[in-house]
């Protein structure tokens, strides 16, 4: 999709591609063929510019054909290279950082509100906690004990133009979510069974926010994408696309 | 206005079951009832602005019905990309309400002045804007938006302001309201600046001028029918609000004019200038330093009648 649009943050999505499939294979409560009902979870792609791994996990659940997918990024197509609010299964408008997780604040607090039991999932990268409504929200999720909000920091150290953890003081980024009222875990996020461990317990009940501090690698998979930080704006060309095919194993 | 805001927000809590209002640290004690009959309903969001903004659009996303609440500036132009963004782009039915506007808190200073709310939501796709006049239309300006359900910015004054319409008008969005007739000037009043536009008119009475006054409450979408009618049938049209002249109210109509080739000569627009307002002083007094008197406003229309050059517009 990524060298067929020319479009760019293709180590973005493989980064936190893992946490996406594993939300979408096995966690979220989603139907593709009623796409607004009532009482589905609910996942925000907070960092928007990984748009692709959202397009992917969205075909996956049936809520995209793999011919939309293919039109990803061409003239007229709603999979634009940020996620547009218009798309099926697509629930909040992303692309401008920061925007997810206050979002996720209101549907998770709409839930209680209305008497049901769905979930929220938000997912920032590490750059996005650079913006101050990161922490807007994160207190006011403490606050009013959204049990049911479950966010998760794709943590693979890097930020459009620098370290993550030199850019901005992030680091320690669990204990900060931890002093503002959230209960914390770290994994690797490219374990399929920590994931999905991480956010069994994210529930209306629950007293306290979940964050999933995910420690994960930029371009992970590809040997020459992985943990180079040029890849965040870098188009691959089609011996790139091949080479990479090859190693994930991708026909 | 905002005394007569809350009390309708209260009692539009029973109608509407999905209604949530979410405060910014303000106006706790306005919400006592409604706290009361409908607890989890109002939510002290604290001073976080931006967040308060994206919890709205989530909650509406949701199925819900949010009204954000705080003092104008704060509402607007701080959270601003929230509003753009998680508000407009998907066209929810979020009410974003800014309190203390134009210059009710004169004395509180610069920071607390909002002369540019208007010009810059205004460019918002989806937003409607909508000024009430008086605590009366303040009340029905809300229970319209809740009815409209889309992204809507009402622009209120403070507290203790005269309520000029002696019976409930017939208020919907986007049609301005006829408070005085009269067939020589028209002036279409924005916002709390009915009040002087009436003693303007009065004025101008006194010299022989009959003056028509609506109360243009609606600044988008603007009044198609109303603006077309009164371009042909009057000799002036003033545009009169608390705002800065550039982008606000009167800047709408000229656009308005310039799309439909009315002839702008006609149009003066009464408003404040380029500049931030450096001075203490209350409501009645910033509005006097920036010529927003009726005196002064009369004084401009018997000029351009009399065929001088008015200045200042």
């Amino acid at each position: 999709m990524s060298y067929a649009a020319g479009a760019a943050h293709l180590a973005s999505s493989l980064s936190c591609m893992d946490i996406v499939a594993v939300l979408y294979h096995g966690v979220l409560q989603i139907d593709s063929r009623n796409p607004t009902w009532e009482g589905r979870d609910r996942f925000i792609l907070s960092k928007g510019h990984a748009a692709t791994a959202l397009y992917a996990a969205l075909a996956y659940r049936g809520f995209l054909t793999e011919e939309d997918l293919k039109t990803y990024g061409k003239a007229g197509s709603l999979l634009e290279e940020h996620p547009s609010p218009k798309l099926p299964g697509v629930e909040a408008a992303t692309g401008s950082l920061g925007h997810g997780l206050p979002f996720g604040c209101g549907i998770a607090l709409a839930a209680r509100i209305r008497g049901q039991r769905y979930r929220a999932f938000v997912l920032m990268s590490d750059g996005e906690c650079n913006e101050g409504s990161v922490w807007e929200a994160s207190l006011f999720a403490a606050a009013n004990r959204l049990g049911n909000l479950c966010a998760f920091v794709d943590f693979n150290k890097w930020q459009a133009t620098g370290r993550s953890t030199e850019v901005m003081a992030l680091n320690p980024l669990a204990d900060k979510f931890r002093s503002f009222g959230w209960d914390v875990c770290e994994i690797d996020g490219h374990d399929h069974q920590q994931i999905s461990q991480a956010v069994q317990a994210v529930a209306i009940e629950k007293t306290q926010p979940t964050m999933v501090i995910a420690h994960t690698v930029k371009g992970k998979g590809v040997s020459f994408m992985e943990d180079d930080n040029n890849w965040h704006y870098k188009i691959p060309t089609l011996e790139e696309i091949q080479l990479a095919k090859m190693e994930l194993g991708v026909p | 206005m905002r005394n007569a805001f809350a009390k309708a927000v209260t009692e539009l809590s029973d109608v509407y079951p999905e209604l949530v209002m979410l405060a910014g640290d303000i106006g706790n004690r306005l919400f006592d009832r409604l706290k009361e009959k409908h607890p989890g309903r109002f939510l002290n969001c604290g001073v976080a602005e931006a967040n308060m903004t994206g919890v709205a659009a989530g909650l509406a996303a949701s199925g819900l019905r949010p009204i954000t609440y705080t003092i104008t500036p704060f509402n607007t132009v701080r959270c601003l990309e929230q509003i753009r963004l998680d508000v407009c782009y998907p066209n929810l039915p979020v009410i974003i309400v800014g309190t203390g506007s134009g210059l009710s808190y004169a004395d509180l200073g610069a920071t607390h002045h909002s002369m540019e709310d208007i010009a810059i939501l205004r460019t918002l796709p989806n937003m409607h804007i909508v000024c009430p006049a008086d605590p009366t239309e303040a009340r029905l300006a809300v229970a319209d938006a809740l009815r409209l359900g889309r992204p809507t910015y009402i622009r209120l004054g403070k507290k203790g302001e005269p309520t000029i319409h002696a019976f409930d008008p017939e208020f919907q969005i986007g049609r301005g309201i006829t408070v005085r007739d009269g067939s020589t000037v028209a002036i279409l009043s924005v916002g709390n600046m009915l009040e002087p536009a009436l003693r303007c008119a009065e004025q101008l009475h006194h010299h022989g001028v009959s003056t028509k006054v609506v109360s243009l409450h609606t600044i988008k979408p603007l009044d198609d029918v109303l603006l077309t009618a009164s371009f042909a049938e009057f000799e002036l049209m003033i545009v009169m609000e608390e705002h800065g002249l550039i982008g606000g109210a009167g800047s709408a109509v000229l656009e308005w004019g310039n799309l439909n080739r009315v002839d702008l000569h006609k149009l003066i627009r009464i408003g404040g200038p380029d500049r931030f307002l450096l001075a203490c002083g209350n409501q009645q007094e910033a509005r006097a330093i920036l010529g927003l008197t009726p005196q002064e406003i009369s004084r401009q229309i018997l000029d351009r009648l009399n065929g001088h050059c008015a200045s200042g517009t």
